[in-house]
C-alpha cells in the first residue's frame, strides 16, 4: 500500500451504505405521503363512496399480512443480530423466514387483487361504488380495477407500490441467502442491518395503509 | 447499496497503483470501464455535462422553432422547413399541434435534461469528491447509475417522436385533465421524468452521504466551499422533493394508462371515459410542491459557484460566509413553503392564497442578503476580469431582475394581471437562463482546466460571455413589455387578436435576437472542442485558488490526490494582510509571511 488514506473511517461514524438508507428512506417517506395526502384530500370529498368501496375489501386476507409482515420484521431482527454475532447458521435461518415471510405476503396480496379482477359489478354495487355511471368497457383491467373508482384506484395504487416495494426488497435478501450457501459465506452486517432498515420502512407503510383502506370507515 | 465495500477494495488497489504511475494508464480498467461505465466521479461528471450540453442544443432548436412561429405565424421555416416530417409541419409551417409539444418538449428538455443535470449532476459530482479531499464518492456504483438512467429515461420523455399523436402536449407542467386526455407520447413523457427524478434521487442520496461521511481530515462543515454547501442543500431538496413529484406522476400515469380518477372531475365529457370524483387542482398541489423547490434545486448550486469564483477573482474573502450558508438554507426552507403562488388563478381561498403571497415575498430577504454580500465580496477587490467572473458577475445582475420580476408574481393581485403571460416567460428565463445557466457557464469556465488538464481559450470564452449576455437580454427584457400588454403564454398565433398585432415587430425582434443567442452558443462548444484538441497545459492552480481540488494534479488522476490531504484553514482566505502570496490554499497549515523566513500569525484575522 502506498500509504494514502484519501478514502477514510465515515466522518459520522455510520457507515456509508447505511447513512445513504436513511437519506433514501426521508424520500420514500415523501413519496407515500404524496399518496396519502392525496388520499385524505380525496376521501373527504367522496365520503360515500370510499366507505362503500372500504366495505368490499376482505380485511381478513389483510390482517393475515399484516401478521405475516410484522413477523418478517421480527425475523430480519434476529438475522441481523445473528450475523453480527457471526451465527451464520441462525442468520440463515432467519433471513429463510423472512423471504418465506414476503412471499407469503405477495401470494396474499396476490389472492387478494385476482378476487378483484373477477369480481362482476351488479346493479346495487354500480350505485353505490360509481354513482350509478356503468363500468367503463374499455378499462385495461377487468372487474373491480382502479378505474372503478378513486377509492380502487387509492387501493391500487398504494398497496401496488408497496408490493413493488416487497418485490425490491425480496431481490437482496435472497441473494444474500444464496451467498451464505456459497463458500465464500455471506458476511456484511452492515448491508443486512441497511437492508433491514428498508424492510421495516417497508413494514410500516403497510401498517399505515392496513387501517386507511380496510378497518377506517367515513361516516355517512 | 449492495457490493459497495467491493468497489472501495477495488478503488483501493487502482488508487495504490496510480500513486506509482502517477496516473498514467491503469491497466486494470479496460475503455468500457473506464470511460463509458465508469465509476470515476471525474467521468460521470464529463457524461452529465456532455449530454446535457447535448441537449441543451436540442431543447435550443425547439425553442428557436417556436420563436419563428410567433414573429411569422403562417410563413414557412426557413431552410429547414421542407426537411420537417409531415406530422410536425404542413408546407413548411408549423402545425397547430405540433407547437404545443415544442413548448412542452422545449420546457422538459431543459429543466430535467439541461439545467438539473449540469448543476446538479455535473458540478456535483466534479466539485464534491475533490473539494472535500477525498478519493470519489461514498457509493461510487449508486452514482454510475444515477448517470446511466438518464439517456434511456430522456429517450423515453421524447418517446412520443415515435407515436403518430406525438410527444407530449400538455405544457412542461403537465396539467389534467388535458395531460391525462393527451395520447401515448404524454405517457411516454410521464415514465421519464419518473426515470429522471429517481436518477436525481439516486444522486442526492450519493451527495448526503459523501459530504456528511467522506470529508477529509480538518474539513469541517464550516470549512466546505459555498459550492459544496449549495449541492448539500440542493441534494436535501432533491431527496426531499423529488418523490412527491414521483408521487403525483405515478398517479397521473393510474389516470391515463388504467382508467382512473384521481384529477378527473365529475361529469368531465372526454373521449375517454372516467368515474370521476378527482380533482384537477390537487396534481397542481403536488407537482408544485416538488416544482417550487425544483427551481431551487437548479439556482442554489449556481449561487455557490458564484460565489466561490468571485471571491477568487476579486481575491478577497467572501463576505458573509456564514451568513450566505444561513440564506441558502433559508431559501431552502421557505422554497417548501411557497408552492402555492403558482396558483393563485387555479381557484384558490383568498386567506391561503394571501399566505403563500407572504411566503413568498420573504424570499426576497435571504435572496437580499445573498446578492449584498456578493457586491460585499467585490467591492474594493482586485477583480481580475476572466470568462469565469465576468459570467459570475453577469448572473448577479441577471438575477437581481429576474427576482424583482418575480416580487412583481409574487403578489396575488399583480399575479391575477400578468398570470400566464410572456411576463412569467421572462421572469422564468433571466432566472434559469440568466441565473442558472450563467452561473452553470462561469463553473464551466473556471473548473474547465482543471476537468480537462486544458486552458480553455480566453478569447473565445469573452466573446461567448459578450454575445450571449447581450443576445440574452434582447431576447428576455421585451418579453416584460409584451406580457404586460397581455400577450399569452402558449398561444399558437398571438395576431388572432387585434390588440396583440401591433406586438408583431417586437415579437420579431426578439426572434432574431434569440436565433443569434443560440449561435452564440456555439462558441462555446467550438471552445470546448478545439481546447481539448489544441488547448494549452493547464498548470495545477491556474486562478491560485484556495479551494482542495486546486491542490490536485491536473487533471485529479483515478483517486484525485497524490498525498493525504489535511485542511488547515477555510477556504476563502485570500490577500491576507502580511503574508507573501495573496492567497492560502487550504491544505497549507503555515502561510509565509512578506518578511523572509516568518510565518503571518493568523489569530488577527480569523475567516469569519
Amino acid at each position: 500500500m502506498s500509504g494514502l488514506s484519501l478514502s477514510h473511517e465515515p466522518v459520522s461514524g455510520v457507515a456509508h451504505g447505511k447513512l445513504a438508507m436513511w437519506a433514501f428512506l426521508a424520500s420514500e417517506i415523501m413519496f407515500f405521503s404524496g399518496f396519502f395526502g392525496a388520499f385524505i384530500v380525496l376521501r373527504n370529498s367522496n365520503l360515500d363512496v370510499f366507505s362503500a368501496s372500504a366495505a368490499e375489501l376482505n380485511k381478513w386476507l389483510a390482517l393475515v399480512n399484516t401478521i405475516v409482515l410484522i413477523g418478517s420484521s421480527l425475523t430480519m431482527a434476529l438475522s441481523i443480530l445473528q450475523l453480527q454475532k457471526g451465527n451464520v447458521k441462525l442468520f440463515r435461518l432467519f433471513m429463510g423466514l423472512t423471504i418465506l415471510c414476503g412471499l407469503i405476503f405477495l401470494v396474499v396480496k396476490t389472492v387478494e387483487y385476482s378476487g378483484k379482477f373477477h369480481h362482476v359489478l351488479d346493479e346495487h354495487e354500480i350505485m353505490h361504488l360509481r354513482n350509478g355511471v356503468p363500468p367503463n368497457p374499455d378499462a385495461l383491467l377487468p372487474g373491480i380495477n382502479p378505474s372503478t373508482n378513486v377509492f380502487f384506484a387509492f387501493y391500487f395504487l398504494m398497496t401496488g407500490f408497496h408490493a413493488i416495494h416487497v418485490i425490491a426488497g425480496l431481490i437482496p435478501m435472497v441473494f444474500m441467502f444464496v451467498k451464505s450457501f456459497t463458500k465464500g459465506g455471506y458476511n456484511h452486517p452492515v448491508k443486512v442491518e441497511s437492508l433491514g432498515l428498508y424492510w421495516h420502512f417497508v413494514d410500516l407503510v403497510w401498517i399505515f395503509l392496513f387501517p386507511i383502506l380496510y378497518l377506517i370507515f367515513p361516516a355517512h | 447499496m449492495s457490493a459497495t465495500s467491493a468497489v472501495a477494495n477495488n478503488h483501493h488497489d487502482v488508487h495504490s497503483h496510480s500513486h506509482d504511475h502517477h496516473g498514467h494508464d491503469h491497466h486494470e480498467l479496460s475503455f468500457i470501464q473506464k470511460y463509458i461505465f465508469s465509476t470515476d466521479h471525474k467521468v460521470i461528471a464529463r457524461q452529465f455535462m456532455f449530454s446535457a450540453l447535448f441537449f441543451l442544443f436540442v431543447g435550443g432548436f425547439f425553442a428557436l422553432l417556436i420563436r419563428w412561429q410567433l414573429a411569422y405565424p403562417g410563413k414557412a421555416i426557413p431552410i429547414i422547413g421542407n426537411l420537417l416530417p409531415a406530422t410536425w409541419v404542413t408546407d413548411g409551417v408549423v402545425q397547430a399541434s405540433f407547437y404545443t409539444q415544442l413548448l412542452t418538449m422545449h420546457g422538459s428538455v431543459m429543466i430535467f435534461l439541461v439545467i438539473i443535470p449540469l448543476a446538479v449532476g455535473m458540478f456535483g459530482n466534479f466539485c464534491i469528491p475533490l473539494m472535500l479531499g477525498t478519493d470519489d464518492m461514498a457509493l461510487p456504483k449508486l452514482n454510475m447509475f444515477s448517470f446511466w438512467l438518464m439517456p434511456p429515461a430522456a429517450m423515453i420523455t421524447m418517446g412520443g417522436f415515435w407515436f403518430p399523436d406525438g410527444m407530449a402536449a400538455a405544457g412542461w407542467t403537465s396539467y389534467p385533465p388535458l395531460a391525462v386526455i393527451n395520447g401515448p407520447g404524454q405517457t411516454c413523457w410521464l415514465i421519464g421524468v419518473f426515470l429522471i427524478g429517481f436518477s436525481s434521487i439516486m444522486g442526492g442520496v450519493n451527495y448526503i452521504t459523501t459530504i456528511l461521511n467522506k470529508r477529509t481530515p480538518g474539513m469541517t462543515l464550516f470549512r466546505m466551499p459555498l459550492t459544496v454547501w449549495a449541492l448539500f442543500i440542493t441534494a436535501m431538496l432533491i431527496v426531499l422533493g423529488t418523490p412527491v413529484l414521483a408521487a403525483a406522476l405515478s398517479m397521473q400515469f393510474f389516470d391515463q394508462f388504467l382508467g382512473s380518477s384521481f384529477f378527473i372531475p365529475d361529469n368531465l365529457v372526454t373521449t375517454k371515459k372516467f368515474v370521476g370524483g378527482g380533482q384537477a387542482v390537487l396534481f397542481q398541489h403536488l407537482f408544485w410542491f416538488y416544482s417550487h423547490p425544483a427551481v431551487y434545486i437548479m439556482i442554489l448550486t449556481p449561487m455557490g459557484i458564484v460565489s466561490d469564483v468571485l471571491a477568487t477573482f476579486a481575491r478577497k474573502p467572501l463576505y458573509g460566509y456564514k451568513a450566505m450558508i444561513f440564506a441558502l438554507m433559508a431559501i431552502a426552507f421557505l422554497g417548501f413553503i411557497v408552492w402555492g403562488h403558482h396558483m393563485f388563478q387555479s381557484g384558490m381561498n383568498p386567506l391561503l392564497g394571501t399566505t403563500f403571497m407572504l411566503s413568498t415575498i420573504v424570499i426576497a430577504v435571504p435572496s437580499a442578503i445573498k446578492i449584498f454580500n456578493w457586491l460585499g465580496t467585490i467591492w474594493r477587490g482586485n477583480i481580475h476580469f476572466t470568462a469565469a467572473s465576468m459570467n459570475a458577475l453577469a448572473f448577479i445582475a441577471t438575477f437581481i431582475i429576474g427576482g424583482l420580476s418575480g416580487v412583481f408574481m409574487a403578489s396575488a393581485p399583480i399575479d391575477i394581471y400578468i398570470h400566464d403571460t410572456y411576463f412569467i416567460v421572462a421572469h422564468i428565463h433571466y432566472v434559469l437562463f440568466g441565473g442558472a445557466l450563467f452561473g452553470i457557464f462561469a463553473g464551466i469556465y473556471y473548473w474547465f482546466p482543471k476537468m480537462f488538464g486544458k486552458m480553455l481559450n480566453e478569447n473565445m470564452g469573452r466573446k461567448h460571455f459578450y454575445w450571449s449576455f447581450i443576445f440574452f437580454n434582447l431576447t428576455f427584457f421585451p418579453m416584460h413589455i409584451l406580457g404586460v400588454g397581455g400577450h399569452m403564454r402558449r398561444i399558437y398565433d398571438p395576431y388572432i387578436y387585434d390588440f396583440l398585432k401591433p406586438f408583431q415587430p417586437m415579437n420579431e425582434f426578439i426572434t432574431i435576437a434569440a436565433g443569434l443567442l443560440g449561435f452564440s452558443q456555439l462558441i462555446l462548444v467550438v471552445n470546448i472542442l478545439w481546447t481539448i484538441k489544441f488547448g494549452k497545459k493547464a498548470p495545477d492552480n491556474p486562478w491560485n485558488a484556495n479551494t482542495l481540488e486546486w491542490s490536485a494534479p491536473t487533471p485529479p488522476p483515478h483517486g484525485n490526490f497524490t498525498e493525504d490531504i489535511r485542511v488547515y484553514r477555510g477556504p476563502y482566505e485570500y490577500s491576507m494582510p502580511g503574508a507573501k502570496e495573496d492567497y492560502a490554499p487550504q491544505t497549507k497549515q503555515d502561510i509565509p509571511s512578506e518578511v523572509e523566513g516568518e510565518i503571518v500569525d493568523e489569530s488577527m484575522f480569523k475567516a469569519h
